[in-house]
């Protein structure tokens, strides 16, 4: 065990190294550490904003949903009582339309009616005419053409 | 053994024990603790600056996570102890620890198998452990005192230093006497310090060689010693982390 020069170059060595740490090892080693704790850090506390965040619309959508589905049972109602209406007034109109088909089909009828009668008469008394003729041109039986004539007129 | 010595035991023991040196008297150097402390501390040291300069944030690597690791937990050793501002204690305790540990770890290289290797080379003696050099474990430790009372004057100014090694622990009248409290107190440091550490190691390379004199029984003991001696290795490079911090924190706050 002697001491001797060994530890004065020991000692230069040894300061050497502490330099190198001070300068290069622990200076860009603290300052990573140190960012990534910041990094971490800021990533849990997006993490935790974004879960808030996520509650938030999770509130929101479901407030959302349940109005649309009040908005669509109204507009359902609406629709249905519209619905209603339209088939109420329809019928009504159909029945005025068809009364109207109804009546004037009815008086078309009475005018064809009316038209053949009057059609008829006209044929009839051209009837009564011919037979007449033909009989006075045979002979004239008055009584017998008397009869005749007052069973057409009852007959028409 | 390729010295071609005697193949005693003491010349076995005493050829495993002495330094490689160059110089004469106190210019004497110690080769072997100069060039392994120093090829280790910069394999170590430029290794992590290296490291460092490309540390990455979002994805490290294995062996960045491994600094990281090893460097915050050193970090938390300060923040326990040192209070003061200085920005110094943490990277002196890393350089401490690491190096300290690795040249500790030279323990655990068979003790014949470098003087084997380098014997063949023609360099006869060599010590592979640079803390079983006292010169080594002193250097480090004066620098530390060194910085200790660097740190004193800094913190309290030469006035509240002085003042402080006058007057504590028995006041103003007692001046000499707390005087040479305080000289006991300081000195005590850096020699128990430097002396820790050599003797652990120092005594656990005799362990080794003593084992690796006992011919075969050595494999059954070596393994087991050499295991142990991964705690011992570990433990004295922390100790003497720890107590470089506490002697710092002791300097930059004033006493009683």
């Amino acid at each position: 065990m002697n001491i001797n020069a060994t530890l004065i170059g020991e000692a230069i060595w040894f300061g050497v190294f502490i330099w190198i740490t001070m300068k290069y090892v622990w200076p860009p080693l603290a300052k990573a550490m140190a960012d990534r704790q910041k990094l971490i850090a800021d990533g849990l506390a997006a993490g935790e904003r974004g879960k808030h965040e996520l509650e938030l619309a999770g509130k929101r959508s479901a407030d959302a949903l349940r109005d649309a589905k009040a908005k669509a049972a109204e507009i359902i109602a609406a629709a249905e009582k519209r619905g209603a209406q339209m088939v109420e007034e329809a019928k009504l109109v159909a029945k005025v339309e068809a009364d109207k088909v109804v009546a004037s089909g009815r008086a078309e009828i009475a005018q064809q009616v009316e038209q053949a009668r009057a059609e008829l008469r006209g044929r009839v008394a051209d009837l009564a005419v011919a037979g007449a003729e033909r009989i006075l041109k045979r002979e004239v039986d008055a009584r017998a053409h008397a009869e005749m004539l007052v069973a057409l007129k009852q007959e028409l | 053994m390729a010295s071609g010595e005697a193949l005693t035991t003491s010349g076995y023991i005493v050829h495993h024990l002495t330094n490689l040196t160059v110089g004469h008297g106190f210019w004497t150097f110690h080769l072997d603790s100069l060039i392994v402390s120093g090829l280790l501390g910069l394999f170590a040291f430029i290794g992590m600056a290296r490291l460092a300069s490309k540390a990455a944030i979002k994805e490290p690597g294995k062996m960045q996570t491994f600094v990281e690791m090893l460097v915050s937990f050193i970090d938390q050793q300060v923040k326990d102890t040192y209070h003061g501002k200085s920005a110094l204690i943490t990277p002196l305790a890393v350089t401490i620890f690491v190096w300290v540990f690795l040249m500790n770890a030279m323990d655990l290289i068979p003790v014949d198998f470098i003087p084997l290797i380098l014997g063949m080379g023609g360099v006869h003696y060599f010590k592979a452990v640079p803390t079983t050099d006292p010169n080594l474990t002193f250097g480090m430790s004066l620098t530390v005192f060194a910085m200790m009372l660097i740190m004193g004057v800094k913190v309290k100014g030469v006035g509240g230093f002085l003042h402080e090694v006058f007057t504590v622990p028995f006041g103003a009248k007692l001046a000499p006497l707390n005087l040479l409290f305080r000289v006991i107190e300081d000195v005590a440091k850096p020699i128990s310090l430097a002396l820790r550490l050599f003797g652990n190691m120092y005594a656990g390379e005799m362990v080794f060689i003593l084992i690796a004199l006992l011919g075969l029984w050595q494999l059954p003991l070596a393994l087991p010693w050499a295991l142990f001696h991964i705690l011992i290795i570990t433990l004295q490079a922390f100790v003497f982390m720890m107590l470089t911090i506490v002697y710092m924190s002791m300097a930059s706050e004033s006493h009683g």
